[in-house]
């Protein structure tokens, strides 16, 4: 049966029709599968080999890969979404409603960017314990684990902004409670423990935050910016060097 | 029941249900994995370090993982709707008002300390203690396998901040909370007008104690004393234990204040609900 396969793959493949559209096979060996991943500008931050463990679904739970993707479907959804929406306190509410009830797919887009946030927020927190469970942090990974940190704090801080931007009272409720704790700041909040005297609402940390003393229209077009800007970009960069690290230790881990 | 079955099928709350799953099934996962070694014995490092080729295994299972969890991302947001509410009015106070499900745990601390410590300064350390993480664990054993045997003591740690206090608080802190942050057990109704007796006291008062200045002193002692058994325990240890000699002193320091400070919170909580301690240290400057 085997051997009948092969003969009529072979035939299939030697005839004249396949020849003319095809003009070699794929060539299977080990600098073929080298030459793949480094001259694709997508793949080429992988390594050409990596160890055998960190293809296992079990050890790895695949969380840090689905990081990534949650930011990446985040990125598209929300340059989608940046078309339909004026981060100002009169239109902002009003474009939400509209993307839900008027825009084609616009409810599902909204749907698809909240979700993969969401989910970007569990990946990263059980990357996070997996990488620690599996004593991935140790040398000389230890500057990555750093790096690993920042980016579950941009992570937070990306949902936090993000959250404001219906300008609904989920929103705007969620942020007043957030931002509140920062009035109490040691030193640099006006309710905080050791504060100067010259530190009030109106200059404190608080304030450099909400760029108001409440959360306000100009909190929204702050926080618009972080959102849509200022954090990916930094995200962006930290990730990149996130990525080149893990490949420069020696691969997600194991011995270097 | 209703209020609960609401927080439940909320929405927003759908990834905080899914972690009441996802967290107890990585852990039985990680946990099997982790006897399997400590049973036939660690990896050889020529184990580890067998290698496959990128393309095509790797991109394979990367392929095979995006389309399995673009399928789960879009079967969710075409079922479950995001939500969206009145438009915001600065007039209108929610009650309870709560903080997006991943910061519940912080506002839960709320509770327990002042908003400087349990907003800014327990924030601080938790981020500093992560990134201290590998500089002060240098146990060279356990990298790259599943194991409980070669690192008990990181593990205990790490798992009871991760897992009590920053999961379990989460959870507390969405399903629990009813009007006024009281704590309302799953089948019990939110009352908003129910009235909770503050009758919490400060440590010093259980003491005796009823003048300002005593009290700040009788609070420093306290928390000073409390910091204490660091440099204590290392005196004390020093000469006998090998491992606090090659752990050295300037980590000791780290790993003692970080490792005190993380049992601060559980110690205050159960202080607050068994004496209803309100304060630990009054002082005319803070209150801890």
């Amino acid at each position: 049966m085997n051997e009948e396969r092969k003969g009529l793959k072979e035939k299939i493949t030697n005839s004249d029709i396949w020849r003319s559209i095809f003009r070699h096979g794929y060539e299977q060996t080990g600098r073929r599968y080298t030459l793949q991943v480094l001259q694709n500008v997508w793949l080429h931050l992988h390594p050409p080999r990596i160890s055998r463990h960190a293809l296992n679904f079990r050890f790895t739970w695949c969380m840090g890969g689905i990081t990534f993707l949650m930011f990446l479907v985040t990125a598209v959804t929300g340059v989608l979404l940046m078309f339909y929406y004026r981060p100002t306190a009169e239109y902002a509410f009003h474009d939400v409603q509209y993307l839900e009830f008027d825009i084609p797919f616009g409810m599902l887009l909204r749907n698809m960017h909240r979700w993969a946030a969401h989910g970007m927020v569990i990946s990263v927190m059980l990357h996070m314990f997996r990488v620690f469970l599996t004593g991935s942090y140790k040398k000389p990974r230890e500057f990555n684990w750093a790096v690993g940190v920042i980016l579950l704090l941009v992570t937070f801080f990306l949902s936090f902004t993000g959250y404001l931007l219906p300008w609904d009272q989920l929103a705007f409720w969620a942020v007043t409670v957030g931002t509140n704790m920062a009035r109490a700041t040691p030193v640099l909040g006006h309710e905080g423990p050791f504060a100067p005297q010259d530190i009030t609402q109106s200059n404190d940390v608080r304030f450099a935050l909400l760029a108001g003393t409440i959360v306000g229209p100009s909190t929204l077009l702050r926080f618009y910016i972080l959102h849509c800007v200022a954090v990916p970009l930094l995200a962006s960069v930290l990730m990149a060097l996130h990525f080149w690290r893990v490949r420069k230790d020696g691969g997600i881990s194991g011995p270097l | 029941m209703e209020n609960f079955i609401a927080l439940v099928t909320k929405p927003d709350n759908v990834p905080i249900v899914a972690i009441l799953f996802l967290i107890p099934y990585f852990i039985w996962l990680s946990y099997r994995q982790a006897r399997q070694t400590d049973k036939t014995g660690v990896p050889s490092d020529a184990a580890l370090n067998d290698k496959v080729y990128v393309w095509p295994y790797l991109c394979r299972n990367e392929f095979i993982c995006a389309i399995i969890v673009m399928l789960v991302l879009g079967v969710w947001s075409i079922m479950i709707d995001a939500p969206l509410e009145e438009p915001s009015d600065p007039t209108k106070t929610p009650n309870p008002s709560k903080a997006p499900w991943y910061f519940l745990a912080l506002q839960e601390m709320l509770v327990y300390f002042d908003p400087w410590i349990a907003g800014v300064v327990l924030p601080g350390l938790i981020i500093a203690g992560l990134i201290a993480i590998p500089y002060i664990d240098i146990n060279p054993k356990g990298k790259g396998y599943y194991t409980i045997k070669e690192r008990p003591f990181a593990l205990a740690v790490f798992c009871f901040g991760f897992i009590i206090l920053w999961i379990v608080l989460m959870v507390v802190g969405t399903f629990l909370r009813g009007p006024g942050w009281n704590f309302f057990a799953p089948w019990e109704k939110w009352d908003p007008h129910l009235v909770v007796p503050l009758t919490n006291v400060n440590l010093s008062y259980l003491f005796g104690i009823r003048d300002a200045p005593t009290a700040n002193f009788f609070g420093f002692f306290v928390v000073a004393g409390y910091f204490a058994i660091g440099p204590i325990f290392y005196l004390w240890k020093r000469k006998s234990s090998h491992f606090l000699q090659e752990l050295g002193l300037v980590r000791y320091i780290v790993v003692s204040f970080l490792f005190l400070t993380m049992l601060a919170l559980p110690i205050k909580m159960v202080l607050r609900v068994v004496l209803n301690v309100k304060y630990i240290w009054v002082s005319p400057w803070f209150n801890i």
